[in-house]
């Protein structure tokens, strides 16, 4: 798993690539809380077109990223959801939880 | 260099699946020290598996992961994070009699030597619940048509079953 942060005029982005499980959902969490925290963008969005595999560590980390970034007043997006991510989110029930587009373009023009 | 440890062996189930139906050969073993940077590894047994026994894509991701979780689960909570204890993973065919239909299907022993886990901790939380932690095993039920825990001496097994589609028993 990789992961790399970018700063839009109105968002802080993440690109994940590979596969996020037990082994390195921990790291991830670390990141994307950190950077929330201190950058206070109004929009957090996490792009997981390059992930494979997201596990329930995976998605507990996003639900952490979801509730930072609410306690701050920002938005967290997520885009480019796999079909494997996707069903991660929707058999633990929590697709309809978080903001979620096809692209970029698309989560900051909203 | 870890100290070899050996591996737990499955244990005999005498359950009423078992007893309705017949259990295969061996398919494919794995022995994997409790290492969380393994689990890719045993992700791609299980989805190359599956995919060769004919289950549909959907299919092949939902037993994989649920194979993935459980794994998760026995590094963690188990083994306390512990690096260097052993896992074994037993992969049998399954067959049971179903209404006259001859359903196959896919049977996971998961065989570890870690602490006895609390029943009450396998529950899961309610998944109306929007908060992190207790959703693997929601997502291994969800992925399984049988999910079994048993301990029996040192060793805890988990049994995963999960059938195909039904074939006609006349063919």
């Amino acid at each position: 798993m990789q992961i790399s942060t970018r700063r839009h005029d109105t968002a802080t982005i993440f690109d994940v690539s590979g596969d996020i499980d037990f082994a390195n959902s921990p790291e991830m969490r670390q990141s994307v809380l950190r950077e929330i925290r201190k950058s206070r963008t109004a929009r957090v969005i996490v792009n997981l077109r390059q992930v494979r595999y997201i596990d329930s560590s995976g998605v507990a980390s996003l639900i952490e990223g979801l509730k930072a970034s609410h306690d701050l007043g920002s938005r967290f997006i997520l885009i480019g959801l796999s079909t494997s991510a996707r069903e991660a989110l929707q058999l633990s029930r929590l697709i309809k939880v978080f903001e979620i587009y096809d692209n970029e373009e698309q989560a900051l023009a909203t | 260099m870890p100290q070899m440890k050996t591996f737990p062996r499955p244990m005999e189930s005498n359950d009423q699946q078992n007893k309705s139906g017949q259990r295969g050969g061996l398919l494919l073993m794995l022995a994997v020290y409790s290492n969380p940077r393994l689990l890719s590894a045993v992700r791609g047994a299980v989805e190359r598996l599956t995919e060769t026994l004919g289950f549909s894509a959907v299919q092949c991701r939902s037993i994989t992961r649920a194979v993935d979780e459980a794994l998760a689960n026995i590094m963690r909570h188990t083994y306390d994070n512990r690096l260097d204890q052993p896992i074994a993973l037993y992969f049998r065919s399954a067959k049971r009699c179903q209404q006259g239909e001859i359903e196959s299907g896919l049977e996971i022993l998961i065989c570890d030597r870690g602490r006895a886990i609390d029943m009450n901790t396998l529950r899961g939380r309610p998944l109306d619940q929007i908060r992190p932690g207790g959703l693997g095993l929601h997502l291994i039920r969800q992925a399984m048509d049988i999910v079994e825990f048993t301990r029996k001496g040192l060793t805890n097994q988990l049994r995963l079953v999960k059938y195909l589609a039904q074939t006609s028993n006349a063919a």
